[in-house]
């Protein structure tokens, strides 16, 4: 096992590929009481542009706190993130939020749409951040709706979609401005079996026909083979690339 | 931009109707205190400065009593009398053009055998009087005929005395007594809209005085000349009614006014009244703000989760703060929509209540700038209320927003 990812590795870096994502020796560390607990201990990895990771590890692993530290949704304490060679570790919250907003897509676990707005809306809320004009935002959220095969339900709100339909406009959502990674936290984990596959074959379609970098993070061993890479981690270290 | 961040915040809005409306409720009760208070107070200011032209700039009275037309118009009531020859005082003032001295009684009128009370003027009859008197709009008869100088028994009454009092019209020709003397209805004086001025009965001078035995004047008013400054002419007449009434300075038993004086008065009334009431809309204006902003507050901590997930697909804290604030601000603005509707309400219904009672002159001011204005500044107070509520949202941190 060691051995074939070693050799995955050592072909994407044969193929001259730019790591996207880059962690350099990442410690994270939380003060709670006073008490401080470690979540990161100087993790280092490296994501190549088009590639399909699964990050892999029982819950209390850093696996979240990891995801955090990929999505830009957090600085680390000590140590190094690149996104696309520029150095975000210590970067402002707006900074960052512009950036993760341009260059990361997320699909999450329990979808987290906007109850409020349409599916259609959902979609284009994230291109509202990036000071999109409105009909390039309309025109992109029906493109992305089709693709996901939800165009006649661009008017419903969450409430009135299924849980596979909710993930779905997620997934539209994610790639509405364009990012260079997909990051998903457990995207099945709240359908069934058979919506699950379909969501998966769709990240899957990502990654092959766009090129995407998809990463997921989860704990189900059903999902990582659709990974081409597995990073396995316990207790804030990869035990296992 | 911001026309997407009112959908999205009037979305909120929506999403939780009921607490929405309970909140809109604090905010509306000082937005329509405050706009039946500015249309009620300029619609009085209106009618003082209304009131002003009736009487003319060019007016001096004077009464009996240290405290003046407003004193009198209170109590009703002076030991000092003003007789025939402070008349002539006055009169031979300089400036002062001419003068008339009213007594002023009410009288028990007796109509078709019901009785009832009303004010009497018994004023001069001769035409220089009369002429002085029709540049006042509370003398000018509009059917009939003034009073003349060999007139003994007969009366000018006002259009509203009638309809009002007796419930029914009085016309030319009527017989009408007034302590019980019989006097004849020679004229109708024109409708002012001043309640005193519509119920009122003009007769002789000398008739008055026999049948009321007052041989002393409730008022005395005098025309200043052109080119004369009221004010000026006033004190000449206090200097010299102070000699012959032998009063000193600042202790005097009679008072001359300006119309400017009189109006004055009343400003300065309306001005205590308009503080109170501002005080009131000041108080439910915060109370309201502080309703908001607990809903804010509220809403805002049920919204974590979503703020979290704006923060994960790119909102800055400015988009977040923006949100918030047009949310907030909308809560104000829908109180205010409701407010302002209500306030105009009630002033219009004063307007209709005055009119009922005499006092047609009134009208409730209202204007697009004060409907305008009104919403303007309940968005406002929605706004500022609820900046520390979104402040706080737009600070919070993604990873932790996102796990709530």
């Amino acid at each position: 096992m060691e051995k074939q990812s070693y050799q995955r590795c050592r072909m994407s870096l044969q193929k001259g590929k730019k790591p996207i994502i880059e962690l350099v020796d990442v410690w994270k560390i939380y003060r709670i009481n006073e008490i401080e607990v470690p979540a990161l201990r100087g993790l280092s990895m490296r994501i190549y542009k088009g590639e399909f990771v699964a990050v892999m590890g029982p819950s209390g692993s850093g696996k979240s706190t990891l995801m955090n530290m990929i999505g830009c949704l957090d600085v680390p304490t000590r140590g190094r993130i690149f996104l696309d060679g520029r150095d975000i570790s210590k970067l402002e919250e707006n900074e960052l939020a512009q950036i993760r907003g341009k260059k990361i897509g997320f699909v999450f676990q329990k979808f987290n749409l906007m109850p409020s707005l349409t599916a259609l809306e959902n979609v284009m809320l994230p291109m509202t951040f990036q000071d999109i004009p409105r009909f390039q935002r309309e025109d992109t959220a029906m493109k992305l709706l089709k693709r996901v095969g939800l165009e006649k339900r661009i008017h419903h709100k969450p409430s009135e979609l299924s849980g596979g339909e909710q993930q779905r406009v997620a997934i539209a959502r994610a790639l509405a401005n364009d990012p260079e990674v997909i990051l998903a936290d457990e995207p099945t984990g709240n359908l069934d079996s058979r919506m699950g596959t379909e969501i998966m074959e769709m990240l899957k379609d990502l990654n092959k026909s766009d090129g995407k970098t998809i990463v997921i993070v989860t704990h189900d061993l059903n999902l990582s083979r659709y990974a081409e890479r597995i990073v396995h981690i316990m207790d804030g270290k990869i035990i296992e690339d | 931009m911001l026309q997407d961040y009112l959908k999205f915040a009037l979305s909120g809005i929506m999403h939780r109707s009921l607490r929405s409306y309970l909140t809109t409720i604090g905010i509306f009760v000082g937005i329509m205190a405050v706009v039946a208070l500015i249309s009620l107070g300029q619609g009085l200011q209106n009618v003082i400065d209304y009131q002003f032209k009736k009487i003319g700039s060019n007016r001096v009275l004077i009464s009996p009593g240290g405290g003046g037309v407003e004193q009198m118009a209170m109590s009703g009531y002076t030991a000092a009398k003003l007789d025939d020859s402070d008349l002539r005082i006055v009169r031979n003032v300089r400036g002062v053009e001419y003068a008339v001295g009213i007594v002023m009684a009410t009288g028990k009128i007796n109509i078709k055998g019901k009785t009832k009370f009303a004010p009497v003027l018994a004023l001069p009859t001769d035409a220089r009087t009369t002429d002085f008197l029709k540049e006042f709009d509370y003398f000018i008869v509009e059917q009939g005929r003034y009073l003349k100088e060999d007139d003994k028994f007969s009366a000018i009454v006002a259009p509203n005395l009638g309809i009002d009092l007796f419930d029914r019209e009085i016309e030319i020709g009527d017989k009408i007594f007034i302590e019980d003397r019989e006097f004849s209805v020679v004229g109708i004086q024109k409708k002012t809209g001043n309640p005193f001025h519509d119920m009122k009965i003009v007769i002789p001078l000398e008739t008055g005085e026999e049948i009321f035995n007052k041989t002393d004047y409730s008022l005395i008013s005098a025309r200043v000349k052109k080119g004369y400054e009221p004010a000026d002419v006033a004190d000449d007449i206090k200097k010299k009614l102070r000699r012959h009434r032998h009063v000193k300075e600042n202790e005097e038993d009679f008072s001359v006014e300006t119309a400017e004086n009189v109006v004055g008065v009343l400003k300065n009334v309306l001005g205590v009244v308009q503080i109170v009431l501002v005080g009131i809309a000041a108080i439910s204006l915060i109370v309201g703000g502080i309703g908001i902003m607990t809903t804010m507050y509220t809403s805002i901590l049920e919204r974590t989760r979503q703020i979290g997930i704006m923060k994960a697909i790119g909102a800055r804290n400015s988009d977040i703060l923006t949100i918030f604030l047009i949310e907030s601000g909308l809560l104000g603005l829908a109180g205010g929509i409701i407010g302002t509707l209500l306030g105009l309400a009630i002033s219009k219904s004063v307007e209709l209540i005055a009119a009922e009672y005499g006092l047609e002159i009134f009208r409730a001011y209202i204007s697009i700038e004060l409907i305008i204005g009104a919403l303007g500044f309940s968005f406002i107070v929605g706004c500022i209320s609820g900046f520390l509520p979104a402040r706080r949202a737009s600070k919070m941190n993604p990873v932790d927003a996102l796990r709530y």
